[in-house]
């Protein structure tokens, strides 16, 4: 059965009310711009959304935040986004805040068959409040629990017909992760070639982990923070 | 005067040995790259995946698929190397790299960090900072000492959300350097137009003296 879908549209279509989404990218860099624009078209709403950040007002995750289709974000960093800070003070929105590597790898535990971990990170802090904390070494260490979603949305610069995805850069941040912890992932990709075209040695995603996959569009590659030496 | 901004970059500058891979958060630390010398072969981190951060673009090297932790436009040096956030972290918290430099609000005399939240208002989340600061081998606080009402940061026990316990190893502020020991805060310098009374005397924590103590070297 072949993994090549036409479009956004077509690979999200069966996202449904109250699913759990894992999202790739770190800020605006490599996150999957024709996805959250399908989902967004589609309307799917009180989704659990674990990506790193939530974008910005008007891009990114930021557009499901303004037609109120997130119940609940998993990230480490949202201080980009003003509606995010509106919504989460009035209440409309819960936020579970995940120390980055924590957050990287829950993620990455999700899609390999582990259920949780113990990390050395947040002991101590807010973070670790509810959680089992456990002596390994004479080192304390906090229990944290895998996530694994109904669907996961990367977005890759090149990628082949059997899934296989090579990343660009530091666009490649949490997708190889996220990719792992879909029980459907949808990979988007700058240039879609046929099997056997990309070298396996290069291969950073290997093709068993993407069940969907699709040439993106028109893509902004939008720049957060432009910073030029003079 | 206490020491402006850049001239605490500079001195924690010093700090960074030859061959250092090291982790830089944004504010004050971000500027200390510009003060290691080329020589000492530093390998600066950013967090989201990048190793060998190299200078601000020029305008046509802007790469949107290039940036920092703090979502800055980058370039990347002879020898850099890409990888996922997982793998990131385990650089971090694998005990990999050797000096993370971060700002904070708090400071305390058990080595404790706050610099992540202040309840109230708005929570933006921790990012990489409760990682760099378990896992990086040795963690360097830049900060101003006192806040704008002149207490010090510099505290017995830290007031906000905690970032880590018991996980400092120094602290340069615009007063002074210190160390963080099992006693408390040791101090090691003091900025050149003050006095270690003066310092003392700005800091709650338990602080002790050192024998050589000195007025702090910029040069």
């Amino acid at each position: 059965m072949s993994k090549v879908v036409a479009n956004a549209m077509e690979a999200c279509r069966d996202v449904k009310d109250g699913m759990t989404l894992v999202v790739g990218g770190f800020g605006l860099c490599g996150i999957p711009e024709n996805s959250i624009l399908a989902l967004r078209e589609l309307g799917p709403k009180n989704l659990t959304i674990a990506s790193n950040n939530a974008g910005v007002d008007d891009w990114g995750l930021g557009l499901l935040l303004q037609s109120r289709q997130i119940k609940k974000m998993i990230s480490s960093y949202v201080g980009e986004n003003a509606l995010f800070e509106k919504l989460f003070m009035s209440g409309e929105l819960e936020v579970e805040l995940a120390p980055q590597g924590t957050l990287a790898e829950r993620i990455r535990a999700g899609g390999a068959g582990i259920p949780a971990f113990f990390t050395p990170t947040g002991v101590g802090t807010k973070v670790a409040e509810g959680k089992e904390v456990r002596e390994f070494n004479g080192r304390q260490y906090v229990m944290e629990k895998g996530i694994m979603g109904d669907f996961a949305f990367v977005k890759a610069w090149k990628g082949d017909k059997f899934g296989n995805l090579i990343y660009r850069k530091t666009a490649r941040n949490f997708n190889p992760m996220c990719a792992t912890a879909g029980k459907i992932t949808v990979a988007e990709v700058e240039e879609l070639v046929e099997v056997g075209e990309l070298d396996p040695d290069q291969v950073h995603t290997p093709g068993v982990f993407v069940q969907r996959i699709f040439q993106g569009t028109n893509y902004q590659k939008r720049i957060e923070q432009r910073t030029v030496r003079k | 005067m206490p020491l402006n901004r850049e001239q605490i970059a500079m001195r924690i500058a010093q700090e960074v040995e030859s061959g250092f891979v090291v982790n830089l958060g944004i504010g004050i630390p971000s500027l200390v790259a510009n003060y290691v010398p080329a020589s000492k072969n530093v390998m600066f981190q950013s967090e989201n995946g990048l190793l060998g951060v190299g200078p601000f673009p020029s305008e046509s090297e802007v790469d949107p698929d290039l940036i920092n932790a703090g979502k800055q436009t980058v370039t990347a040096l002879p020898g850099a190397s890409y990888f996922s956030s997982a793998d990131s972290f385990a650089m971090i918290r694998g005990g990999h790299v050797n000096l993370t430099i971060l700002g904070a609000m708090e400071v305390d005399e058990t080595g404790s960090i706050a610099n992540w939240m202040i309840p109230g208002k708005m929570v933006k989340g921790m990012g990489g900072a409760m990682d760099l600061v378990a896992g990086a081998r040795k963690v360097i606080v830049a900060m101003q000492h006192t806040d704008k009402d002149g207490g010090s940061k510099l505290r017995t026990r830290c007031t906000l959300p905690l970032t880590g316990i018991n996980c400092i190893n120094k602290v340069v502020s615009d007063y002074g350097v210190f160390d963080v020991t099992p006693e408390g805060f040791v101090l090691l310098e003091y900025a050149p137009d003050l006095t270690a009374e003066k310092v003392l005397a700005a800091t709650e924590g338990k602080c002790k003296v050192a024998p050589n103590c000195k007025p702090m070297n910029l040069g």
